[in-house]
């Protein structure tokens, strides 16, 4: 309450005696100029055309029904197009998906119509034919007065004493530390939310003499069914017999490309085959696959954050945020000319964890 | 029915209510709440409205979508799709969408209106920033705020990964990534979150819960409290005419804003459903269901997940660490977990930080102007363009292809301009404010420019300006000029440290920081002494701009 001096509530605004177009403004011939402009209270009030004329606040009525009449004609547009357009009958299927656009056009279009002219009307009502003048209403701080802070800390005290909170460590003590154990039940019953990671983030379904096989159709491959410059997107034979073949298509997902031997890396030339390589496809940033290759350059790029390996260098990274190779599949072919793996991966493929080295 | 049976009915369950929850009480108190008028207020309105919407489309969802990635053979009626192995969450979506009627609507306004609650509530934040509507008493409220944002963030990037589409699960993908890199502790903790290895069985039913339960039940609760501090402080108000610290000037809560505000809310949910009946959002049919080894290019999350894939797409490889057989992955940790830990931490304090500037312990309820507090007005800018930096940073590989540059180029581009852009941004901002300042002094001192030119018998051309009213000029003199705070350094004469003043000189600086640079408002007797320098054309004004005057100034 004291924070209303001189402006205090004297009538409906508190402020319109300054509104008299003088403002608080004293001019230069006064002697005493004020340090700071006075608040010239609120602006005369301008009334409507609805508020004068008869005639148009009638027509403002109108233009409300008539928006209340368009929401109810929306709400049966809805209801009609829900029945009218079926999509359970035995049509072709582009038939079908023009009926599932049309669907969607005509319960959309009708729901629009029935939501959005109650809230245009109800707006216009308010804008047009509810009263418009300003009113004023009084703040106080949020802070209580003196005397209610003071029993406010009293009464705090009285309940801290009568629990003898404060004469009695012990109990307070021991409900602290009660407390403090309590979360740990919690944190414990989550421990069957999953096993522990031991070696399943380091090994993958290849194993020694595991087959290369074309994904998705499942069929191996033969050394010369690569031309220099192609690529293969490569999963193990017999992936789909898995346990859970989405956990180990995450790890084994291989690339298989056929370069120009002399474009190979040294490095890269004991796992490969005739100028035919096999890398993993799991970025070593964030687990995407790595999906996109320019055979001209031989880069493979990350859709996901457009980290790029270098094929001719071993798969090294040299833009973007990985930072390591993507790790090669050693390979080789088997009695009947199929490519198959060497032997497994010799690292964790896919991105970094702490324990991962 | 006649006026009287209404009124017979009114008075029985009026009467029913009081009796019972003494609703007369209620209604005496806040009925006619006044509530002040202005568009930028209804951009909460519009966020509120949207998180309605959600949960009665939402709702909608649950009734036909199966939360398990559950191996089945998609024999619906999307050709395309028939005879393959794909999860039951995908195959429930796709059929919800396709085989439901009113279930792909459900699903659009669904999908559309979680886009426009995250961008309602980040420009409803830009509204309160600018405006200084976070300072003392609603602290409280803008950390609540802070707090709903973040959630609306995951609540949103949760939802859009249910459906387990190719495009989802490659997100999905990119969280147990970043799961990984957490140090010392990620495998383990990717292990008990997805139970084993990614993807798993038990993350989407995890997911679905925690989107349709958990996250849900917070916010509600949040925005509940949101609300009734928004009651409890009474509406802060632009300044203008009449308008004080100490009022609050407008139309009561009944009936003016319980229809106004009640009719936004079909409004926002009319406007949501035509674009979900006119626009297509995430076609999950054509991305497939999920599997790990394919993806397609230009994979981009929803936008407000942008800014955090930019800072992952922006930061270098060679902040991956290896050490003593040890990983750690600084090029995860920084961008994905790091910056936005510290622009959330910086978000929550920032009304402590400008409080302790000012040393300022006042209510606040008139807003500011922008302009009149240019140093926060250049740091929300500059807030602002590091977020589209790192914005743009998520959509390299688009803008790569759409304006056929480098993807190299654009991602180095946009790893300087990351840190050039925003002091920039912050320089020029401010010097905007300034001299939207120095303008409003202009016009307050000097008038209006009225654009007619005058001569004098001499031969003197000049324009004559028009003095504001006292409503107009009011609104261009009434802030305070803030100075920096008169600190000294906190030691007296033999050199002993005054209690309490260790820090005084950095609030110093920082106080200096924000207020030294400041132009402030005209003040009553620096216009009388520009009326006076002008004395000679003001005869003349005087007697040509009478008839001009607008006739509501009588």
């Amino acid at each position: 309450m004291s924070t209303h001096d001189a402006n205090g509530p004297t009538g409906e605004t508190g402020l319109e005696r300054h509104g008299d177009g003088h403002g608080g403004l004293a001019t230069h011939e006064e002697a005493q100029v004020p340090e700071r402009f006075e608040n010239p209270g609120l602006p005369q009030h301008q009334h409507r055309v609805s508020d004068v004329d008869a005639r148009a606040a009638k027509r403002a009525e109108r233009q409300v029904a008539a928006m209340f009449g368009l929401s109810a004609l929306g709400t049966i547009v809805t209801i009609v197009a829900y029945y009218a357009v079926q999509l359970d009958e035995e049509v072709s299927f582009d038939t079908y998906l023009g009926r599932v656009q049309l669907s969607n056009f005509l319960l959309g279009v009708g729901l629009f119509l029935a939501l959005f002219f109650i809230g245009a009307g109800a707006i216009h009502w308010a804008k047009t034919l509810m009263p418009d003048d300003e009113r004023v209403e009084y703040r106080h701080l949020q802070r209580g007065t003196e005397e209610t802070r003071a029993d406010a800390v009293r009464i705090l005290q009285e309940g801290a004493d009568e629990s003898g909170l404060g004469r009695r460590p012990l109990l307070r003590n021991t409900l602290l530390g009660a407390l403090a154990l309590i979360p740990l039940p919690a944190v414990i019953l989550l421990r069957d939310t999953g096993p522990l990671p031991e070696k399943a983030l380091s090994t993958t379904f290849w194993k020694a003499g595991t087959r290369l096989t074309l994904d998705p159709t499942g069929e191996p491959l033969k050394a010369e069914d690569l031309t220099i410059g192609s690529i293969a997107h490569i999963m193990p034979e017999g992936i789909e017999e898995a346990e859970h073949p989405l956990n180990e298509r995450a790890k084994a997902a291989v690339l298989v490309m056929r370069l120009n031997p002399d474009d190979l890396a040294s490095e890269s030339e004991d796992g490969s085959y005739s100028g035919i390589v096999a890398y993993s496809k799991i970025c070593t940033h964030m687990g995407c696959p790595v999906a996109l290759y320019e055979q001209q350059t031989h880069h493979l790029l990350c859709p996901c954050h457009q980290s790029t390996f270098d094929l001719t260098q071993n798969c090294k990274v040299i833009f973007g945020p990985a930072k390591r190779p993507l790790p090669q599949l050693p390979i080789t072919v088997d009695d009947e000319g199929y490519l198959v793996a060497k032997e497994g991966f010799s690292q964790a493929v896919g991105p970094s964890f702490w324990e991962r080295g | 029915m006649s006026t009287t049976t209404t009124g017979k009915v009114a008075a029985s369950t009026g009467n029913f209510l009081d009796e019972r929850i003494g609703a007369s009480k209620l209604v005496k108190a806040g009925a006619r709440k006044i509530f002040p008028d202005h568009w930028s207020f209804m951009l909460g309105e519009v966020a509120l409205y949207s998180f309605v919407i959600l949960i009665l489309t939402g709702t909608f969802l649950t009734f036909f979508y199966v939360p398990s990635v559950g191996h089945t053979t998609y024999e619906g009626v999307y050709e395309p799709l028939r005879g393959q192995t794909v999860s039951e969450a995908y195959a429930s979506t796709v059929r919800l969408s396709f085989d439901i009627r009113g279930g792909l609507l459900m699903r659009q306004i669904h999908h559309w209106s979680a886009l426009i609650f995250v961008a309602a509530i980040s420009v409803h934040m830009f509204r309160v920033f600018f405006t200084g509507a976070f300072r003392k008493p609603r602290e409280l409220n803008w950390v609540i705020g802070s707090l709903l944002v973040l959630l609306a963030v995951f609540e949103g990037y949760f939802g859009y990964s249910l459906p387990d589409d190719l495009l989802s699960g490659t997100g999905l993908r990119i969280m147990s990534g970043i799961i990984l890199s957490i140090p010392v502790v990620g495998s383990y903790v990717h292990f008990f979150v997805f139970g084993g290895e990614f993807p798993g069985d038990e993350f989407i039913p995890r997911l679905f819960t925690i989107h349709i339960l958990l996250i849900p039940g917070i916010m509600v609760a949040l925005i509940t409290a949101h609300l009734f501090l928004v009651v409890l402080h009474k509406h802060s108000q632009y300044p203008g005419p009449g308008r004080t610290n100490d009022n609050v000037v407008g139309y009561p809560f009944y009936p003016v804003y319980t229809a106004k505000a009640g009719g936004f809310f079909f409004i926002v949910f009319g406007v949501t459903t035509l674009m979900a009946a006119l626009f297509t959002i995430n076609p999950i049919w054509a991305y497939g269901s999920y599997d790990p080894s394919p993806v397609t290019a230009g994979s981009q999350p929803d936008w407000y997940m942008g800014f955090m894939d930019g800072a992952v797409r922006l930061t270098p490889g060679f902040f991956e660490l290896h050490f003593l057989g040890y990983s750690l992955s600084l090029n995860i940790v920084i961008p994905a977990l790091l910056i936005p830990g510290i622009i959330t931490n910086l978000l929550i304090l920032y009304p402590w930080i400008e409080a302790w500037a000012t040393g300022d312990r006042r209510e606040h309820h008139l807003l500011d102007r922008p302009r009149n507090a240019p140093t926060r007005t250049g740091l929300g800018v500059m807030a602002i363009t590091f977020y589209l930096c790192l914005f743009l940073g998520g959509g390299n590989d688009i803008i790569a292809t759409h304006l056929g540059l480098s993807i190299n180029d654009i991602t180095n581009t946009l790893r300087f301009l990351l840190f050039a852009l925003p002091p920039l941004a912050y320089v020029v901002t401010k010097r905007i404010c300034l001299g939207l300042q120095r303008s409003d002094r202009e016009k307050v001192l000097h008038g209006r420019e009225t654009g007619r030119v005058f001569r004098t018998e001499d031969g003197e051309v000049f324009e004559l300006h028009e003095e504001l009213t006292p409503q107009a000029r009011w609104v261009l003199v009434q802030h305070d000029a803030v100075r920096p705070l008169a600190l000294d350094d906190g030691e007296d004469e033999a050199g002993v440290r005054r209690p309490g003043s260790r820090f005084d000189g950095i609030r110093r600086r920082i106080s200096r920081f924000y207020f030294e640079d400041r132009v402030e408002p005209v003040t009553p007797a620096e216009l009388a002494a520009a009326h006076h320098e002008h004395g000679a054309h003001e005869a003349i004004e005087a007697e040509e701009e009478r008839p001009a005057l607008p006739s509501g100034q009588a």
